[in-house]
């Protein structure tokens, strides 16, 4: 799982296991409302990545295709590099902001926290399926974040990785 | 067909008025600031921090600031100019000195006129309603800063910042 994977299997694996995990004791129970429920649910979830990704991958494919006009060596988004990116204490933008987990929190899975002091929604797609559905608000926040951490713009690539990271999650 | 205009508009008053004398009677003093209604000010504005009701500060305070947003308090929360425009408006109508002087005229005392303070928490009266608390419980982790109003005024995102 370390090394780029393509940007159409992002989703993907997160998918797969979460149907996997969810079916298998279901169908072994034999309760017919129950079963029909979690049919429904499932259906209801896999609609929900389909659907609702779209904007997520058309950002991620937007992405490769610049990383891949500036490098002509990128094969794909890695989540490893996107966590490396992350977790890594840059302390070149702000001297209160040295790291994304500064504000966001060592736990992409948990609520971060502002400077100011204001809770911030976990950033994993996993508990916060609703992020990076807006293209405009992904690219404003990378633009602000990168400026505050990195003390300058983040490259395509490094967007990339660090989406994929979240996605991964 | 003038004459049910001027009805409806009376009406509207009246109902106006009334709504402001209520809002202001449950609010129970001045302790209430008409938390902010305006859905783009609430997304760009409280994705950092509380978004500070617009009676806290005077219409120059507001007009200053998102002017400024490139150097907000170190930060670069610039904004598309369209979204700026539209959040000026709304700050501006609703500040201490204009649509919101109801609830924010006794919280701007002694800010002289056409003055445009940026800091809610520099504002004389402000300072002196928070004197009684001590350095120790601002440097508590779950305050972390004086913009974090919610850590002890627990209704401050309804409005009500009464002393906790």
């Amino acid at each position: 799982m370390n090394a780029g994977f393509s940007i159409g299997s992002v989703a993907a694996p997160h998918t797969a296991s979460t149907l996997n995990d969810k079916t298998h004791p279901l169908r072994t129970h034999e309760i017919m409302t129950l079963s029909h429920y979690a049919i429904a649910f499932l259906c209801a979830l896999g609609l929900a990545n389909t659907t609702f990704a779209g904007p997520r991958d058309a950002l991620l494919e937007r992405y490769a295709m610049t990383a891949k006009a500036a490098e002509p060596a990128f094969a794909g988004f890695s989540a490893n590099r996107g966590e490396a990116l992350h977790r890594t204490e840059h302390a070149k933008g702000k001297a209160d902001t040295p790291a994304c987990t500064s504000c966001h929190g060592p736990n992409v899975r948990a609520a971060g926290r502002t400077r100011s002091g204001k809770p911030i929604e976990p950033m994993a797609i996993s508990v916060s399926p609703e992020r990076y559905l807006d293209t405009a608000k992904v690219e404003k926040w990378f633009k602000r974040n990168c400026d505050e951490v990195l003390g300058r713009e983040c490259t395509p690539r490094e967007k990339g990785d660090w989406l994929a990271y979240m996605t991964s999650q | 067909m003038n004459l049910p205009v001027r009805s409806i508009a009376a009406a509207l008053l009246v109902i106006g008025l009334t709504a402001a004398v209520l809002d202001k009677a449950r609010a129970g003093g001045d302790d209430y600031f008409p938390p902010v209604t305006h859905k783009l000010t609430t997304d760009e504005c409280g994705s950092c921090h509380m978004a500070f009701p617009p009676a806290m500060l005077p219409a120059a305070s507001w007009r200053r600031m998102m002017n400024e947003l490139d150097q907000h308090f170190g930060d670069n929360a610039s904004v598309d100019a369209e979204t700026a425009a539209s959040i000026t408006r709304y700050l501006v109508a609703n500040a201490a000195d204009t649509g919101g002087r109801t609830y924010g005229r006794k919280l701007i005392r002694g800010v002289s006129n056409g003055a445009a303070p940026q800091r809610i928490t520099e504002l004389p009266k402000w300072v002196h309603e928070h004197d009684e608390v001590s350095p120790r419980e601002w440097k508590q982790k779950d305050v972390g800063s004086k913009a974090n109003c919610p850590a002890c005024h627990v209704d401050a995102q309804l409005g009500y910042f009464e002393d906790d």
